[in-house]
């Protein structure tokens, strides 16, 4: 098998005296989708924060298609050139339209010129369904909208992953359909994604592998058939029972929005 | 001037002979003293701690001294400091300048710094996560907010820079202030109404830029949700 987009070996990190993760690893291929669950507290976020150097972890090593992030001679924001991020609460810049949001990167990171990167930035926009939104405030978007456009800004810039930090729990629940059809059109299109979410019918339709994440430790991984027929854990059957109870079945919402679009 | 000036003469002459004066000092004053604050509040927001401790202290130390003891300083005290300027006028201008500058920058500094500081730390991450280094993320992303976030602020050190400028009649500068009081020398029965009118003059340059830059740039900013709610 070729070299995995990410490889992930032995990732421990602590705040002041808490530990939050004690020895992650894993890898995700080319055109993996990797979703990332677990109750709050348990480390998910701090690890996606890790993967980008957000955070640096205390120990372990993240290779990039086989480049180590630890390595002294590699500049940081070339390697985070090459993973996009989208964020629980959006992070979109205020002072810029959705269009300059989605630009911004490939003209001064990539060094594109205005016309190249417009043009590119819209193309990501109509992959996301908004096109005509294009000129508009993100004070001026619904946080449906706004996410589509953070995630129109992560791929844009073309990155080998794009790592989802529970891109859907800052909306309101009519507003979750929209930003999951988005995800799941781009994960058929092959992107590489490792997400952190509690939409189990995301994790249904496109995982590759799920991992459970409790404590700062992996307690079980699995493909989504998997964890849905037939999971190991105590810890994993006690939380998919709540997230049920708590967030409900989401698959539902991608049907309408579906049919919405393609009118 | 030896008739007794009507009410539109002093208005004329404390504009014509005084305001010239007034601008540069508040323009050089608050323009220098926006590239020291800058300076100020990127030391005390992003630097070591040794240059946040210069930075806080330069604030604390020039907000405690009145403006006419740094103006006397760099006046009378320190001649040869202005050593560029041939004529005693801009030397004088020039000391006066720097007094409002020094002072000036102690504050935007604080302006500056409290808009830097309420640009949501979630975008920087946006920008490093784009590949954007530490001064890309600044430049492109904090900055270009900070600075409308500041604007409010520095509508009201404008209205305070102006203001103290008429502190430069102390040293002969010749300025609104100064040409007022020339009036009243020659015209002692017009005092009131000479001051009142003065009064006036810098109201009229003071409120509409207030108004204008506060009121609108606070509105803006609501609108693009910047600065927290």
């Amino acid at each position: 098998m070729s070299e995995p987009i990410l490889r992930l070996v032995d990732i421990w990190k602590s705040y002041e005296d808490l530990e939050v993760l004690k020895g992650i690893s894993f890898d995700v291929a080319e055109k993996q989708v990797k979703v990332v669950f677990g109750p709050s507290g348990s480390g998910k976020s701090t690890l996606l924060r890790c993967i980008n150097m957000l955070d640096p972890p205390d120990k372990g090593e993240i290779f990039l298609s086989g480049q180590s992030f630890m390595d002294p001679s590699v500049k940081l924001n070339k390697m985070r050139e090459k993973i996009g991020m989208v964020f629980q609460h959006f992070n979109l810049f205020a002072h810029l339209k959705a269009i300059d949001n989605v630009s911004i990167g490939l003209r001064r990171v990539k060094g594109f010129s205005k016309e190249e990167a417009h043009a590119k930035a819209l193309d990501a926009l109509k992959s996301v369904k908004l096109t005509e939104w294009a000129e508009h405030y993100p004070a001026q978007l619904s946080g449906g909208q706004q996410q589509r456009v953070g995630i129109a800004r992560a791929l844009a810039m073309e990155p080998d992953l794009i790592l989802f930090d529970e891109p859907t729990s800052a909306l309101d629940p009519e507003l979750i359909g929209e930003v999951l059809q988005v995800m799941l059109d781009i994960a058929k299109a092959g992107t590489t994604m490792l997400v952190v979410t509690h939409e189990m019918g995301f994790a249904r339709a496109v995982a590759s592998e799920m991992i459970f994440l409790d404590e700062g430790v992996v307690v079980e991984r699995g493909t989504p058939k998997h964890f849905f027929e037939s999971p190991k854990s105590e810890r994993v059957k006690h939380f998919l029972k709540q997230i049920d109870v708590l967030y409900g079945r989401h698959e539902e919402l991608l049907e309408p929005f579906d049919k919405e679009v393609n009118k | 001037m030896s008739e007794t000036p009507d009410l539109s003469t002093i208005f004329f002459y404390i504009i014509t002979r005084g305001l010239p004066n007034t601008l540069v000092l508040t323009i050089f004053g608050l323009v220098l003293g926006f590239l020291l604050g800058l300076a100020l509040s990127l030391m005390s927001v992003y630097g070591s701690i040794e240059l946040r401790w210069v930075a806080s202290g330069y604030e604390k130390l020039l907000r405690g001294i009145p403006i006419l003891i740094l103006i006397y300083i760099f006046r009378w005290g320190m001649p040869g400091l202005f050593w560029y300027f041939e004529s005693s006028l801009d030397r004088g201008l020039a000391s006066v300048v720097l007094a409002l500058a020094l002072r000036s920058g102690a504050y935007q500094s604080q302006i500056f710094r409290g808009a830097i500081l309420s640009v949501n730390p979630g975008q920087m991450d946006a920008g490093f996560a784009l590949g954007m280094t530490r001064f890309q993320a600044f430049r492109y992303i904090v900055m270009p907010q900070a600075l409308r976030l500041a604007v409010p602020g520095w509508s009201n050190e404008y209205a305070v820079v102006i203001k103290d400028s008429s502190f430069a009649l102390d040293v002969g500068i010749f300025e609104m202030t100064k040409a007022a009081n020339q009036l009243t020398v020659n015209f002692p029965q017009l005092l009131t109404m000479t001051m009142v009118v003065a009064a006036i003059i810098y109201f009229l340059f003071t409120f509409p830029v207030t108004k204008f830059f506060g009121d609108r740039q606070t509105k803006k900013l609501k609108d693009l949700g910047m600065g927290g709610n």
